[in-house]
């Protein structure tokens, strides 16, 4: 089962690569310059994050060395003492739904801290996979149609990221082990 | 909203430093975060474009298009008040093939328009439909494949293995996926 896993994450980034190319030139899509175009919006992508990226990693810095960061999962430890969730993790999934960008602060701070490859830097990597902002998703599809009662949607948008977050931490253990 | 997230972390890590004394901590790691954004930038940067790059021939080869007309059987299933010929059904179906791809920016335009086709069959303006309710719920349970955001951080921050999270990814999405579907398809068999 771990081999499949394997081999899983191993291959799959190369396969899509095969089969996008090859479905490309059957569709007489010119592959090469297709490519480049997107590795041109690619780059324009990444440097229009960069000012907002500056903004709340110099945040989270300051938050990381002012001793708050810790101290808020510090704070938290005795709540969820009961079970192994690490604490430091708890505010990185909080912010998660609020916002896309603030959480991705704080996630390059513990793979600063901690190193993509510590249990921590592997959670919060599929944690990160496998969850979505709720607030500002729900607020911008329901304000485009002026829809004021939203029902059930953000209990079932809850449920889905805490079954998210669980399952990220019982795989991450059971996958890669403390 | 983030107005406010960003002065208080700001304001109140500058209050904490003043107190224990750690000022010239605080300026130093506000100057090396910053330096360290324009790094992962650069370094990201080729990662993002690599699969920007595949990812628009993909567009090219209209493979959005493609697959969102093979969805029809699981739009049945999902969407069981939205007639077939409707163009709901079009729009949800590129947003979600767009978000499995990880197209971000593609999925959100198509997305609005589904809403706005929904809202046409929606008798109450101002209360969601169930079509309304599964679709967004699905769209927060997150159902993209890769992370190449993620996988670009963690080769940044050097890891040694920086895909080892793809499997793991793709089971956790799957589970809070199929939890949002469960969820959404019992409200609606107990409120119909």
């Amino acid at each position: 089962m771990l081999t499949a896993f394997v081999w899983l994450s191993d291959w799959l980034i190369p396969i899509i690569i095969l089969g996008i190319v090859i479905y490309g030139l059957l569709r007489n899509v010119n592959v090469y310059e297709a490519f480049i175009e997107g590795a041109a919006d690619g780059l324009k992508v990444v440097f229009d994050i960069l000012p907002t990226l500056i903004g709340l990693m110099m945040a989270v810095g300051m938050l990381r060395s002012s001793g708050a960061l810790g101290g808020i999962s510090n704070l938290i430890k005795p709540l969820i003492s009961w079970s192994n969730f690490p604490s430091e993790v708890i505010p990185i999934a909080l912010m998660r739904t609020f916002s896309s960008s603030a959480a991705t602060g704080l996630i390059l701070d513990a793979f600063k801290t901690y190193g993509p490859d510590s249990f921590i830097g592997r959670l919060v990597s599929v944690m990160f996979g496998c969850t979505e902002t709720i607030f500002y998703t729900l607020s911008v599809y329901f304000m485009c149609i002026k829809i004021k009662d939203s029902r059930y949607t953000l209990a079932g948008a809850i449920l889905a990221t805490l079954v998210g977050i669980i399952t990220s931490y019982y795989l991450t253990l059971w996958i890669f082990g403390i | 909203m983030l107005n406010y997230l960003w002065s208080f972390m700001i304001i109140f890590s500058i209050f904490i430093s003043g107190f224990t004394g750690g000022m010239r901590d605080l300026t130093t790691s506000a100057l090396t975060a910053s330096q360290n954004a324009v790094e992962l930038c650069i370094k990201m940067g080729g990662i993002v474009a690599l699969w920007m790059g595949v990812m628009r021939i993909a567009e090219k080869a209209h493979l959005i298009d493609v697959l969102a007309r093979k969805m029809t059987p699981l739009l049945d299933f999902l969407f069981p008040d939205v007639p077939r010929e409707h163009a709901a059904r079009k729009y949800i179906a590129t947003n979600l093939i767009a978000n499995f791809l990880g197209l971000g920016w593609a999925a959100t335009p198509p997305g609005l328009k589904a809403m706005l086709e929904l809202q046409k069959l929606n008798l109450d303006k101002k209360r969601a439909t169930h079509a309304m309710c599964m679709f967004l719920i699905i769209n927060i349970s997150s159902v993209q494949l890769i992370s190449i955001n993620m996988i670009s951080y963690r080769t940044s921050y050097g890891s040694a293995n920086p895909t080892e999270i793809i499997a793991p990814c793709i089971i956790a999405t799957c589970f809070s996926t199929v939890a949002a579907v469960t969820f959404a398809k019992l409200m609606y068999r107990r409120k119909k």
